[in-house]
């Protein structure tokens, strides 16, 4: 059976519809990322402070428990400490709830709300990962002075915690968010994103030179931890400057590449 | 042709749209057919169908009949096994990208705005869609006025009634003006009064802005009330497609009887029994299609003598559009009638 045309339109109304029916604007990355990042901290403004919270709370406990075994004059592995817990933070929030909610998004059928706006998929992940990252800042902050302080390292470079937590965020983030749109089921995304935040916490605080060979030459993979290393690495008392602007244009790098995949994830799982 | 190669991606824009606005149509779709794996029939298979531009177009059919998945196609979401779709000239198949420049499309549920006030879903969708920040504040205020939102403006959708978060939906779906809106059964959960507002809404946009509109629904009433055309699906094709008012001319022949029973029908009087057989039953309700011819002998009959007090209510109404899809086969009864 055919649809064909059985009514003409008012030739008026033709004209009308002819005027207005040019296609709208394409919506740059930036703007998409800017109104996708307005919109999730919006969302997220009740439930920022409990998990904020808990993230924050999660590393400080390490870096307290950790002050037991760990001899304060080994730098290497007191400021691989510090800086594993302070971008555990990060971590928490960029893996685990990012793959959570592209996850629940996916499985709701939801990513046809924004795969219906002229707007590219990498914005919406982009948007949603600095929005969700982005209110781990402060608690990594706080984790880095205190564990700085506990472990008799120097504060002065504690700024380095704001590129070290960026270049982190856009690599967990970016895998975060694959896992979430990868995934076929939301739980299994769950479990994969708790998995992937084990692995950041086990190689993350402990020192890379504590691991056998095998274990170093994998740990790079792992999202975040050339961040880590970066940040680590700053904390000594003679930072390698070069060495550290290495690691974190790297894992900005990683993050790019992570970011590409959940975009095509993210294509995939709308045309199901 | 070989020249269009040569044009940049914004003149290319303006030279298809140019080109193909002159036909009329909105949509042209030929042979269009869409699967999933796992699934025991196709669903979407072989529609046909063409939407001229201004007219408010439905697609009428019960839960399954692949209404979902064709509008998903038409924007672009969906990506066909085979087949052709054109809106305004561009064949989406090719770049499904444009449909989301020249469509505003609405799915059953948007859960991504769940969490958001509603004012602040309607400004990010109007964003989204390429309006400025001082546009989308402005644009967003229209619609929650025009729609009889202002009280729950400020209230996330997750905090509302179902019927005014579909309403909140409908707003984000309305935000920036495009000239095809696709809304997937806008009005499901909306009370009378507020189904009429989106009723009117639309119709404003389709008189004084030319809009086309494509209407999914499984509400007879809504599809005689506001639709120019309508395709009634079931199991994935368009088994009519015609304006409300033709299509019922097909069963202007017969009359629908609504017989409620105080308890047990009873089969053992000989018209009652005949009735049963084709009686489609809901608990005590009864819904009979019948020839004009015989409508006055079976209401004799049935209000006389002891049957009458076995009646609860009876009414007798016109043919509607569930009984043109009951006569051209359709096999389910969930469409709706309120």
């Amino acid at each position: 059976m055919t649809g064909g045309v059985g009514v003409t339109p008012v030739r008026s109304e033709v004209r009308a519809a002819v005027r207005s029916s040019a296609p709208g604007p394409r919506v740059s990355l930036w703007a998409g990322v800017i109104a996708v990042t307005a919109s999730q901290f919006a969302r997220v403004r009740v439930s920022r402070g409990p998990l904020l919270f808990v993230a924050t709370l999660q590393s400080l406990g390490l870096l307290v428990l950790m002050r037991g075994v760990v001899h304060r004059d080994d730098v290497g592995t007191t400021s691989a400490a510090v800086a594993g817990s302070t971008l555990l933070v990060v971590a928490f929030v960029a893996l685990n709830l990012l793959a959570q909610r592209f996850g629940a998004l996916r499985a709701s059928s939801a990513l046809d709300y924004y795969g219906a706006l002229p707007v590219s998929p990498a914005a919406v992940v982009l948007g949603t990962a600095v929005s969700y990252a982005g209110f781990a800042i402060p608690g990594a902050f706080l984790t880095a002075v205190v564990g700085l302080v506990l472990y008799g390292l120097p504060l002065s470079a504690v700024w380095m915690v704001l590129p070290a937590a960026v270049a982190a965020a856009l690599a967990l983030s970016g895998v975060g968010a694959w896992i979430g749109l990868a995934f076929p089921r939301p739980e299994l995304a769950t479990v994969a994103g708790q998995l992937a935040m084990t692995a950041f916490l086990f190689l993350g605080i402990i020192a890379p030179s504590h691991f056998p060979a095998v274990v170093r030459a994998v740990r790079d993979l792992v999202p975040g931890m050339l961040a880590v290393d970066a940040l680590a690495r700053s904390f000594r008392p003679d930072p390698d400057w070069a060495g550290i602007t290495a690691r974190l244009v790297a894992s900005a790098a990683y993050g790019a590449l992570a970011l590409v995949a959940a975009g095509r994830a993210f294509r995939r799982a709308i045309d199901r | 042709m070989r020249h269009d190669l040569r044009l940049s991606g914004r003149r290319r824009d303006a030279h298809q749209y140019a080109g193909n606005v002159t036909s009329g149509l909105v949509y042209h779709v030929r042979g269009l057919e869409k699967s999933y794996r796992g699934a025991d029939r196709p669903a979407n298979a072989g529609i046909d169908l063409d939407v001229p531009m201004g007219e408010v177009f439905g697609l009428l059919g019960p839960n399954g009949a692949g209404k979902t998945t064709l509008v998903r196609q038409l924007v672009g979401l969906a990506r066909p096994d085979a087949g052709l779709v054109s809106l305004l000239g561009h064949d989406l198949v090719v770049d499904p990208a444009i449909a989301a420049r020249l469509v505003s499309y609405l799915s059953q549920d948007e859960v991504a705005l769940a969490e958001l006030p509603v004012r602040r879903a309607i400004e990010t969708t109007a964003r989204l869609r390429g309006s400025r920040r001082s546009q989308a504040a402005r644009l967003a205020g229209d619609l929650i006025d025009e729609l009889g939102l202002a009280e729950v403006s400020a209230e996330p959708l997750v905090r509302l009634s179902g019927g005014q978060r579909r309403l909140a939906c409908i707003a984000s779906a309305l935000a920036a003006d495009r000239s095809v809106l696709i809304l997937d059964e806008p009005t499901a959960g909306l009370d009378p009064v507020a189904r009429r507002g989106v009723w009117a809404a639309l119709r404003r946009r389709r008189d004084e802005r030319g809009a086309t509109i494509v209407l999914v629904t499984h509400n007879v009433v809504e599809a005689e009330a506001v639709l120019d055309r309508v395709a009634v699906l079931d199991g994935g094709r368009i088994i009519a497609c015609d304006t409300p008012g033709r299509l019922k001319t097909a069963v202007d022949d017969s009359v629908r009887v609504e017989l409620v029973w105080r308890a047990d029908p009873p089969l053992h009087d000989p018209t009652v029994g005949v009735l049963a057989r084709t009686a489609a039953v809901d608990g005590a309700r009864w819904s009979l299609r019948l020839d004009r011819g015989q409508v006055r002998d079976v209401l004799e009959r049935l209000t006389r003598g002891p049957i009458v007090d076995a009646i609860e209510d009876f009414s007798v109404s016109t043919p509607s559009l569930e009984d043109v899809y009951l006569a051209l086969g359709g096999c389910h009864d969930d469409l709706e009638r309120a």
